[in-house]
């Protein structure tokens, strides 16, 4: 085991004027383990998630991320362009709708090549190539690398978009809502093809997700979001199976058993 | 192999007017290497409860359960998410009636993912995990089928072929021999033994008188808490 963190947070606090969207927020995540964030909508998952990954600059608190070649630093103390160098390499974002995280007027392959491109990759050939390693490791046939995401199923572009993440190798994955919005039998695809990309590559995620099913699936770790406040946090099962708080507790009993 | 030290437990149903259900009051109970020890108790003496805190699943209220981790102690009543996955990973199985299957992937692959995530190649752990499928009478045409369509029985087969199929040091067993028939009890009785002889710590339920008498090296008796 590493002796110190990938991410630490510490009393995280991000307010909408006198709206508190979360609220002191700490823990910390460790190389390998993917950590669920649960919890109904508007309970500041996505706020949490935005002031982690440098999109919204909370009111208080501090995220330290584990830097190849400074180790922990303020990611808040780092200029824009260390940031954007952030998220560009050792960081992916996963959207919950992927037009977000896609650009949608250039083609499936150049989607992918542009992350490449980004952290200095020259040479068309190799690019294209590993493009098509990519398409095809997240199951989408090479043959459409020319093809626009436009022409894509909503599952297809959910991939496409964490191939664009992925070809990086980032060490930190940020994903909101990774599975929303798609119909169950593309999700247990995706769910699969997710599990399996973290476990090979030793992925460090954040997940946030109203699904408890998909949480249980990722997470290692889950902490449960109320009213911008983390209100319970440990081991995913043990969280699910035997929930402590009167809100988990709602929560779990809450769910459809199909 | 785990040392269990005054372990008290109750259950507080929020979503019901805020009821507690004592579990275990001042639990104890200690397990050597090579024996297999057996709670027994009427329903709702808090068996099942006890293996869910030794496996860190259920959260203890008090008390300590220290687990033999590599050459030291954990205390899975108390230590870290972390701690206790790694604890998972390298010293403890838990072998359950149910089993969640993970959507497109195949039994061999379920029975093979706890050998592969300590380190075992994919060619030995296949091939262990096929002997153990081959051995619970799962039909070969089967083993590359991801195990959700499954029958009942077969699910069950698979989930306990995957609990024996590692190598942990400590292994419990919920009721893993319930609703299976008698050959297939059969082979769960000899993989208990097998293992015991290798010098793993088991902690079981068992339903089956037959299977409680055929396997335990000692039983524990659990009665009820009264509620106060």
């Amino acid at each position: 085991m590493n002796d110190h963190p990938l991410l630490r947070v510490n009393g995280l606090t991000h307010m909408y004027g006198a709206r508190v969207g979360c609220r002191d927020v700490s823990f910390e995540l460790w190389p390998g383990e993917v950590i669920g964030i649960v919890g109904e909508s508007g309970s500041g998952k996505s706020t949490l998630l935005s002031c982690l990954s440098t999109r919204q600059r909370p009111t208080a608190g501090v995220v330290e991320y584990d830097t190849t070649d400074q180790g922990l630093v303020d990611v808040y103390g780092l200029s824009e362009p260390r940031q954007r160098m952030l998220m560009r390499t050792d960081w992916g974002i996963v959207h919950q709708n992927p037009r977000d995280g896609l650009r949608m007027g250039v083609s499936a392959g150049a989607n992918v090549g542009e992350r490449l491109m980004a952290v200095g990759a020259r040479h068309y050939g190799r690019i294209r190539e590993q493009a098509g390693t990519w398409l095809d490791k997240v199951e989408i046939d090479p043959t459409r690398m020319d093809d626009q995401p436009a022409t894509f199923s909503g599952g297809m572009l959910q991939r496409l978009q964490i191939a664009r993440n992925l070809v990086t190798h980032p060490r930190l994955v940020f994903m909101d809502e990774p599975t929303g919005g798609l119909d169950v039998s593309v999700q247990a695809r995706l769910l699969d093809l997710l599990r399996r990309l973290v476990t090979d590559l030793g992925l460090s995620a954040i997940v946030v997700t109203h699904d408890l099913a998909v949480a249980r699936l990722l997470a290692h770790r889950l902490m449960v979001m109320k009213d911008g406040q983390v209100v319970e946090h440990g081991l995913t099962d043990q969280v699910l199976d035997d929930p402590h708080h009167p809100y988990t507790q709602l929560l779990v009993s809450s769910v459809l058993q199909p | 192999m785990i040392h269990v030290r005054d372990l008290s437990k109750t259950y507080v149903l929020h979503t019901q007017g805020g009821i507690s259900i004592p579990v275990f009051m001042g639990a104890q109970l200690s397990v050597q290497a090579g024996e297999c020890v057996t709670l027994h108790g009427p329903s709702g003496s808090g068996k099942s409860t006890l293996l869910r805190c030794l496996y860190g699943n259920c959260k203890a209220d008090a008390g300590a359960i220290m687990v033999r981790h590599g050459a030291a102690y954990v205390d899975v009543a108390t230590a870290q998410p972390r701690a206790i996955i790694d604890v998972r990973r390298r010293s403890m199985g838990y072998v359950s009636q149910f089993l969640r299957a993970i959507p497109r992937v195949s039994a061999l692959d379920v029975v093979a993912e706890p050998l592969r995530a300590t380190g075992t190649a994919m060619e030995p752990a296949r091939a262990r995990a096929a002997d153990l499928l081959a051995r619970l009478r799962i039909p070969e045409r089967l083993w590359h089928l991801a195990p959700a369509t499954f029958s009942g029985g077969e699910q069950q087969r698979v989930n306990i072929a995957r609990g024996f199929a590692s190598d942990h040091p400590i292994l419990l067993l919920d009721e893993p021999t319930a609703s299976l028939d008698a050959a297939n009890r059969a082979v769960v009785v000899q993989l208990i033994e097998e293992a015991k002889a290798r010098g793993v710590a088991l902690v079981g339920v068992f339903h089956d008188d037959e299977v409680r008498e055929a396997v335990s090296s000692r039983i524990v008796t659990m009665q009820p808490e009264v509620s106060a």
